[in-house]
């Protein structure tokens, strides 16, 4: 690995945010065959992502419906609002009467909140969940501090304005919103997916350079590919 | 012209199937909401989930036996529909069955998981490797009692053909092998409650510490085939412990009540006791369930 690096200097100084599992290395296989792996190239995929345009009107509408009532939201706390989430499965708010429920996984859910103040660490922790998840995808951005940075809107370590990273369905303000203040966001989210304005990913994938572009101006350390699915 | 009509009929009685386990599960999430004092979900939640994930729009694999992980696992829940008679006494609804179907239904039910364990193990997240290897290994400890089970009903019926053990059965209450066998349905009851996966065996399939276990990668059509396969495995297998246990169905009706009291009992006990960690469940299945297997081969033998 070394020789390769100081072969190419640009390399080297990209090196510095690598991760090590990350780093180019050699394996060597079973039968003492040497094989080189770039795990940026050979582990993700560098395709960018495609739009997948919406289908026949009807068969649209009823599709959107069943999207709608079935909200999967990725358990990804971010900032302090992440507490307000737990109450909402309790009996008290019961979130489940909507359709919503929590799944572990980026890849079976349909909505990610970001709850509250967003860390640039963790943005780029948020921007590989969100381009995991599947198509129709929809953003939840709960407080102030997604709106125009809140209490911290001078801070030196997070972002203010949510919508240059992510595409956002909906806004609450407040801080800290109250669980029915997430439940109507979730009333909210509903109306615009049952109406065919929730096209949140689509509008990620026409504006990619965009977003990519406003995200690598905040993440110093951009070690990983540019589309993570 | 007569295998035709069979055919559709097969179809009819999975559609049948379908369904009811769909509305079971539905029923079955309603009813632990109103014990944790929540208004709960839907009853045709399941049916919108199944929808939604069957319309996702974009979707990735990771090869090919990632493809058929699924497959397979739906293969399993269909092949057991397929050898198992639903109704007894029924030309029509006794599907495929033959003689020696008991062990075929055994086999089918473990082919799912190994079907599931080969895709999970390719979609190269870790967790879904040790979410499968836990599922695999509880799943081993969970079929043992019930094997004990078969093989005591096996030994007592003279049979390894459902239709018989059914005929057998037949008469009165007192005729089921609850009550003529009660050391092979206990143990095969238990092993029940971690077949359906609630409570006290479900850890595999728990949030946070492992991300929902084996289909951790799967997503949309994937995992709606998933949930399709579920909602006729939970009904099948409790129309298997049915045929062995509780006599059998002689109509639809009869069926849909059998099948729902016996699904109910692994979530009344899952309501009732809290999980076990995969570490505490497979010495537990493998101490008094087994003891109970055995001693109930051993009436019969001795």
């Amino acid at each position: 690995m070394t020789e390769e690096l100081k072969d190419n200097n640009i390399e080297q100084v990209e090196d510095k945010f690598l991760a090590p599992e990350n780093r180019k290395h050699t394996v060597t296989g079973p039968e003492g065959e040497i094989i080189h792996v770039d795990p940026l190239q050979d582990y993700y995929c560098n395709e960018r992502p495609k739009a997948e345009d919406p289908r026949n009107k009807i068969v649209e509408k009823f599709l959107n419906w069943a999207r709608a009532e079935s909200l999967w939201v990725l358990g990804f706390g971010t900032g302090c609002g992440s507490i307000e989430i737990p109450p909402l499965l309790s009996p008290r708010f019961d979130a489940y009467r909507f359709g919503v429920a929590m799944r572990a996984t980026p890849r079976q859910s349909s909505v990610i909140i970001i709850s509250g103040y967003l860390a640039v660490k963790t943005l780029k922790r948020v921007i590989r969940s969100y381009e995991q998840m599947q198509n129709p995808k929809f953003v939840i951005a709960l407080g102030s501090c997604t709106i125009n940075g809140g209490m911290y809107w001078d801070s030196y370590n997070t972002i203010n304005r949510l919508d240059y990273y992510l595409p956002v369905d909906v806004y609450v303000a407040g801080c800290m919103p109250r669980p029915e203040a997430i439940l109507a966001a979730f009333d909210k989210l509903k109306t615009r997916i049952k109406e065919g304005r929730a096209e949140g990913a689509n509008e990620y994938v026409e504006k990619f350079d965009w977003y990519k572009a406003n995200q690598k101006k905040v993440i110093k350390n951009w070690n990983m590919p540019d589309y993570n699915w | 012209m007569d295998i035709v009509k069979k055919i559709g009929f097969v179809l009819l009685g999975l559609f049948i199937v379908l369904n009811w386990g769909l509305l079971m599960a539905g029923i079955m999430r309603k009813i632990i909401a109103r014990v944790s004092m929540r208004r709960g979900i839907k009853i045709f939640q399941p049916y919108i989930n199944l929808i939604k994930n069957y319309s996702i729009r974009s979707q990735l694999t990771h090869g090919i036996m990632f493809y058929l992980g699924p497959v397979f696992r739906l293969s399993g829940g269909v092949g057991i529909f397929l050898f198992m008679p639903m109704i007894y006494g029924s030309d029509i609804w006794n599907n495929f069955s033959f003689t020696g179907d008991l062990i075929l239904i055994a086999y089918f039910m473990f082919f799912g998981m190994l079907g599931m364990a080969l895709g999970a193990g390719e979609g190269g997240h870790p967790y879904s490797a040790i979410g499968i290897s836990r599922g695999l290994a509880q799943f081993t400890a969970i079929e043992l009692p019930l094997t004990l089970a078969i093989l005591s009903i096996a030994i007592q019926y003279q049979s390894l053909s459902i239709t018989e053990i059914v005929a057998a059965q037949q008469g009165s209450i007192l005729n089921w092998t609850l009550f003529t066998n009660p050391l092979a349905t206990g143990a095969a009851m238990i092993s029940f409650l971690g077949a359906m996966g609630h409570s006290p065996f479900n850890v595999v399939m728990a949030p946070q510490e492992n991300p929902v276990g084996p289909p951790t990668e799967y997503h949309g059509t994937f995992l709606g085939v998933l949930q399709t396969n579920r909602a006729i495995l939970h009904v099948v297998e409790a129309v298997l412990y049915m045929n062995l246990f509780f006599g059998g169905a002689n109509n639809w009706i009869e069926l849909i009540v059998k099948t729902f009291f016996i699904y109910f009992w692994s979530v009344f006990v899952g309501m009732v006791f809290p999980r076990f960690r995969v570490d505490q469940s497979i010495p537990w299945l493998l101490k008094l369930p087994v003891l109970i297997g055995v001693a109930a081969i051993i009436v019969f033998i001795v």
